[in-house]
């Protein structure tokens, strides 16, 4: 066991926990102000897509060169914006189930990828191969560095200025914003389009960072680790980051395994390793170690009294 | 309106708004949505092959769209009918293979008990954490999913497959196991399309669970449950027995895709076999308001639309099979969102349609 930890698993963590950190953080912002996101998987999967497809354009077509995965990252942050406001007007001016029109969200970028890429590609659901060299910057400590900031960042939004307060109240609790002034669905526009665009980049940085094209559901239940991780650290921006952190790291390690990792001469199979997020997840929900509690209102459309 | 009359007309209303959006779709990638769609619906009316595949590809779309049809009366979201389904097909092989020399009168039975106690055991688990710890039965059900796989792929790769074997599928159930396929009664249906005597089982259920639902004293104590639990906890009813028996009923129908997948079809489990049945069951149970009939109508639908996938991917120029999913995800957000066309009814000026 103890050769499993060296440097390229700590530098493979990082790389591997990014696209969820990016997703788990978007999708706080919205269930903080208390809108499900079981859509994450469906965003990501959009600005992975959308980032891989306007990358190629952009270096083949247009002759952008090392300046065009940036032009794929803003397109599939974009991709990610432009579902959020899809799922924000059916949940929210429209109050329509939010695991609902989330299990839609998913269902139809399961199919969007493969029909876009059938008419623009002429493949069965991918992308054209990336050059190496026009992909996003990889070096795990310039990774590091930029979640890092993101985090502060966003956990000084989130507690320490007036929006992040009006965002919190009103997803714990809405009646009372509402009175104070506060504009509910407002807020949760926001919430709902800042996740959007969030796991948009972390699904970007899936095709054009750590891959170099899309290939069919390369999300393969990323956003539902995200929405893990957010749940697992209890709704908060650095308990999040760790939680993240911790399923990058099973994810690195059953990479790395390849098959197998011997623990005391017993074998573990990978599949075990693979199911840790899952299971600590329903663990931390039930309560047993510690607790999580949810935004209050979190799932609940907002109905103004008349 | 009359009633039926409303709950026919939404779900149509959203179905063909979904076709619209999806053939300005399929003329922005530059084909001819009437072509199209020629091939998406046409191809399931053939005899015996259209008809054949489309209650083939029926079967477990019945099952799961009545799983997450209970859920929803009990006011609960099963999004983990995957999970039941998968973990419940294993199970049913599992039987098929360690008791195979047994007679079918033995055999089929227990292989159809493993199915159903399966999957209601693994619904049951979402049930008890959400009746005696709280926790929300969608994140939990969404868990669940990935540890069934996880679980049941763990299993066929280090005890199940055949060596040598380089597909991740077991080893073959016994043959008293097997399930006639309808073309044995059927004239004119050949035995090789594998619509079998499951798709009749799936038909008794949409009946069984009506009875169950809307006939017996617990049927009533879920759906009271669902509709508003704090009256139906004053009025006496155990909130958290209703939950759990709700998700195990739930449960044990997605798992009777497994009788279809194993005992009807492959006559082994297969792993990856299912086609996003779990979540077209959303739909399902969604565009059929929740009602049985309308499920056995729903799941025709997608079956339809699953089967002309396949020719619309072999002949039209740029549309691929994809197109299924992109309309199923659009006739769920339509569906959602019933208040938007309400809304639109409303601004047109036909008021008097509106609920």
């Amino acid at each position: 066991m103890r050769d499993v930890f060296t440097w390229s698993l700590i530098a493979s963590t990082i790389r591997l926990a990014t696209p969820l950190v990016l997703a788990a953080l978007g999708g706080l912002f919205s269930e903080r102000s208390g809108v499900i996101n079981i859509a994450l998987e469906g965003k990501m999967l959009a600005g992975a897509f959308t980032a891989a497809a306007v990358t190629y354009a952009a270096d083949v077509r247009f002759g952008m060169g090392a300046a065009s995965p940036w032009v794929g990252l803003m397109a599939g942050m974009l991709a990610g914006l432009l579902l959020a406001a899809i799922y924000a007007i059916t949940c929210i001016k429209f109050k329509a189930d939010q695991v609902v029109s989330g299990a839609a969200i998913n269902i139809l970028m399961l199919g969007i990828p493969g029909f876009l890429s059938g008419a623009l590609f002429l493949s069965s659901g991918s992308t054209p191969q990336l050059p190496k060299d026009h992909l996003l910057p990889q070096q795990p400590w310039i990774i590091a560095l930029a979640i890092a900031v993101l985090v502060s960042a966003i956990w000084y939004v989130i507690h320490k200025t007036p929006f992040g307060l009006r965002l919190r109240s009103v997803g714990e609790k809405p009646e009372a914003a509402d009175a104070a002034g506060v504009s509910v669905s407002r807020m949760r526009y926001w919430g709902v389009l800042l996740a959007g665009m969030l796991a948009g980049i972390g699904g970007a940085y899936l095709s054009i960072g750590q891959s170099s094209l899309f290939t069919r559901n390369m999300t393969a239940g990323r956003g539902f680790i995200a929405l893990a991780a957010l749940i697992f650290g209890k709704w908060r921006p650095v308990q999040t980051l760790l939680a993240c952190l911790l399923f990058g790291f099973t994810e690195a390690v059953s990479i790395q395994m390849q098959g197998a990792v011997k623990f005391n001469g017993e074998e573990i199979p990978v599949q075990f390793i693979n199911m840790v997020p899952y299971v600590l997840t329903i663990v931390v929900l039930a309560g047993f170690i510690g607790s999580s509690r949810a935004p209050r209102a979190l799932g609940i459309p907002y109905q103004k009294e008349k | 309106m009359p009633k039926f009359a409303r709950d026919l007309l939404f779900p149509l209303i959203a179905v063909v708004a979904a076709f619209v959006v999806g053939g300005i779709l399929i003329l922005l990638v530059g084909d001819n949505p009437i072509v199209a769609y020629r091939l998406l619906l046409g191809s399931a009316f053939s005899w015996p092959d259209g008809i054949g595949y489309t209650l083939f590809h029926a079967t477990p779309l019945i099952f799961t769209g009545l799983a997450v049809l209970v859920g929803f009366r009990c006011g609960l979201f099963n999004i983990g009918a995957e999970g039941q389904l998968y973990i419940a097909a294993f199970a049913t092989a599992w039987v098929g293979i360690t008791f195979a020399n047994r007679s079918a009168w033995i055999l089929v039975p227990l292989c159809f008990l493993g199915a159903i106690l399966i999957g209601a055991l693994w619904g049951a688990i979402p049930g008890v954490l959400k009746a005696y710890f709280g926790s929300h039965e969608v994140i939990n059900t969404i868990m669940l999913n990935f540890i069934a796989l996880y679980l049941i792929s763990y299993l066929t790769q280090y005890h199940y497959r055949v060596p040598g074997d380089p597909i991740q599928e077991t080893a073959f159930i016994g043959a008293g196991a097997h399930i006639a396929r309808l073309g044995k009664f059927v004239p004119g249906l050949p035995e090789r399309i594998p619509v079998n005597l499951a798709f009749l089982l799936a038909l008794l259920c949409c009946l069984l669970v009506y009875l169950f639902l809307w006939r017996t004293k617990w049927g009533y104590e879920i759906r009271a449950t669902g509709s508003n639990p704090s009256a139906a906890e004053y009025g006496g009813i155990s909130i958290r027995k209703q939950i759990v028996l709700a998700m195990a009923v739930s449960g044990a129908l997605a798992g009777m895709v497994g009788i279809n997948e194993v005992l009807g079809y492959r006559h082994r489990y297969y792993d990856g076999f299912s086609d996003n049945y779990g979540f077209t069951g959303i739909a399902v149970a969604l565009l059929g308001r929740n009602h049985p009939v309308g499920v056995i109508l729903a799941a025709i639908l997608f079956a339809v639309l699953q089967h002309g996938g396949i020719y619309v991917d072999g002949f039209s120029e740029h549309v691929t099979k994809d197109i299924v999913q992109v309309l199923q995800g659009i006739i769920i957000l339509f569906v959602a969102a019933e208040a938007f066309f309400k809304w639109s009814l409303g601004r047109f000026g036909l008021r008097r349609l509106r609920a």
